[in-house]
């Protein structure tokens, strides 16, 4: 190897020339370094492109309260033109699926047992006589209650459907008065309003801590950090350097979210666009920030990614209202969702969604 | 004080109760290449990492470039260059990237960047691959590269620890041209080394064990003191006598 190097007179920096150096400038680098390392690696990119999408969309349709097609079974007794009637209005409900019944009464939890049915509705041998000679006419109604959500819904639609059966035929005795609910914002009382909100929340906090997590951890296990704490550098300028490429990125990511929100899920929007992505960003800087300080802690990338959707993933789930409303936690809870990001989001994408 | 770029006054760490640098003082004149040789955990790291600021000492005093250790290390980074034993260069940014960011943190304006820049590549034959990726670099063009760029701020002091580990034979013999042409241009160069055979190349070596320095002299005077023929002799020598004292 033959090279020839010329001797260099060397300048010596006089210290007045140092107070001539801009900060932005050093801050400029860094962020043009950090956006380097984003799209050198186009792999991650797309991953952290594609995978929070694949989420909303997963869960977006898998985390539905609405209960549909109820097994209902129906041991009819009597076998005549008016328990005909009733099953009809049965079928005739979205909500429930009929399934005749002719088996001993003893059967029943049978049906519940291999999960034939989660309602059953028995109608007794004497039921047309009975509508004729009494005011009351008793038909037995068995809930299976292992799930107690769903029970309160099956035993509401059920009383509801045996009630227009009552109004149809009784029209004599008019009621004094009718309550009539009429559902405002969400009249289709349509869960998925309620949670891809939340996911959004969710997957943004998630993939932005994810992103900056590893930035420092990376440059510790590689050496260059040291390299860059030998240099003036001070501390501010490489938090404000390392963040800021993030944010466009994380917007990015978040409008793409917001998008598959809206157009994909139907969530109506109303409300000021601008304001939402504003805030949108300032919670993004937020979820970044908390990455970076994960990434400063952390020894490795692997501890730090691990930490990056611990300290995201369970307090959002459980702490921010996504799930669990705050107003029915004990106290001491209800002040540590204060410390929680997402609180203050959801009520952001909710309010506007 | 102020011909020397390094000097220390009875300066310490201590990790706990284990002490890492036990009172040392050494002075280093400027334009010199000196030579901190030790085995793996004599405390030659820690030494390093002192002067450069990113480790406190626990008790001492010290200058670096003429600047206090403990009130003014900002000055003293800006004029000290740094090159650990793992290249830290970015692999996944091509060479000109790498040089651009260091010239950048360390405040150079745009055409003093590109100067330096074409310089570096002229000078370690790298013209031609500016745009390659670091990754695909030969170690030995990545150390030649990680020195380059340590100085481009053309730094009073150099500090290299253990800068020619996992590099072969040919290429440590070029880095340590590439460090006798920087001390020909005026910078002090403090390296350290397990490499007795590198030790011949300093003017004045340094040699540690158990956070102490146990021998300081040019080469041919420790050899001469020592009766040895090499400083590997002279560091067996030495040790093995360290051992038997404190046996």
């Amino acid at each position: 190897m033959v090279i020839g190097i010329q001797p260099e007179k060397v300048i010596r920096k006089e210290p007045s020339n140092f107070m001539r150096i801009r900060k932005n400038q050093i801050i400029l680098s860094i962020a043009r370094k950090e956006i380097l390392h984003i799209i050198r690696d186009p792999r991650s990119l797309t991953i952290l492109f594609l995978m929070p999408l694949f989420q909303l969309t997963m869960f977006g349709y898998a985390l539905k309260m609405e209960i549909q097609q109820v097994k209902l079974g129906i041991v009819d007794h009597s076998h005549s033109a008016q328990s005909r009637e009733l099953i009809q209005y049965f079928s005739g409900s979205d909500f429930f699926q009929p399934l005749l019944y002719e088996k001993e009464l003893t059967r029943i939890d049978q049906l519940f047992k291999k999960r034939q049915a989660q309602v059953v509705l028995i109608i007794p041998v004497d039921f047309p006589q009975q509508l004729q000679r009494n005011r009351f006419t008793p038909v037995q109604v068995i809930v299976d209650a292992a799930d107690a959500n769903a029970a309160t819904s099956i035993r509401q639609y059920m009383v509801q459907i045996l009630n227009n059966y009552n109004q149809d035929h009784s029209p004599t005795v008019p009621l004094p008065f009718e309550i009539e609910s009429i559902i405002l914002y969400n009249p289709d009382k349509k869960s998925t309003y309620f949670f891809v909100p939340g996911l959004i929340a969710l997957l943004l906090v998630m993939i932005s801590a994810l992103l900056t997590s590893i930035t420092i951890t990376r440059e510790k296990e590689t050496g260059t950090m040291e390299q860059i704490l030998v240099s003036p550098v001070r501390p501010f300028q490489i938090i404000v350097g390392k963040v800021v490429p993030y944010i466009f990125l994380a917007f990015g990511i978040g409008v793409a979210i917001l998008l598959t929100g809206v157009f994909l899920f139907n969530v109506p929007f109303k409300g000021s666009i601008l304001l939402l992505l504003l805030l949108s960003i300032l919670y993004i800087i937020t979820a970044l920030s908390l990455g970076l300080m994960i990434s400063a802690i952390a020894r490795t990338q692997q501890v730090a990614m691990m930490m990056a959707l611990i300290v995201t993933l369970l307090p959002t789930l459980m702490l921010s209202g996504f799930i669990f409303p705050i107003a029915s936690m004990p106290r001491i809870l209800q002040y540590v969702t204060y410390l929680v990001p997402a609180r203050y989001y959801l009520h952001i994408v909710r309010e506007s969604s | 004080m102020n011909n020397q770029a390094v000097e220390t006054v009875q300066l310490s760490r201590k990790f706990g109760t284990f002490t890492a640098v036990d009172a040392v003082s050494i002075q280093v004149p400027k334009g010199e290449i000196f030579g901190f040789l030790g085995a793996n955990g004599a405390g030659k790291t820690t030494m390093i990492r002192m002067l450069c600021g990113l480790l406190k000492p626990t008790t001492g005093d010290g200058t670096v470039a003429g600047f206090d250790l403990w009130t003014q290390s900002e000055e003293i980074k800006r004029n000290i260059g740094y090159m650990s034993q793992k290249f830290s260069l970015y692999n996944d940014l091509t060479i000109a990237e790498n040089i651009e960011f260091y010239g950048g943190i360390y405040g150079l304006n745009r055409s003093r960047i590109e100067e330096k820049r074409n310089k570096i590549l002229q000078d370690l034959n790298l013209l031609s691959r500016k745009n390659s990726i670091c990754r695909d670099l030969p170690p030995g063009f990545k150390q030649g590269l990680a020195l380059s760029t340590a100085m481009l701020h053309d730094p009073a002091i150099v500090f290299l620890d253990e800068p020619t580990s996992g590099v072969d034979p040919a290429s440590r013999r070029f880095f340590w041209d590439l460090i006798q042409q920087a001390a020909a241009r005026g910078i002090t160069v403090f390296v350290t080394t397990h490499f007795m055979d590198e030790a011949e190349y300093c003017n004045r070596i340094s040699i540690m064990s158990a956070g102490r320095i146990i021998a300081l002299d040019t080469p041919e005077e420790l050899k001469r003191k020592y009766h040895q023929n090499s400083i590997q002799q002279v560091f067996v020598e030495l040790v093995k006598n360290g051992y038997r004292n404190s046996a």
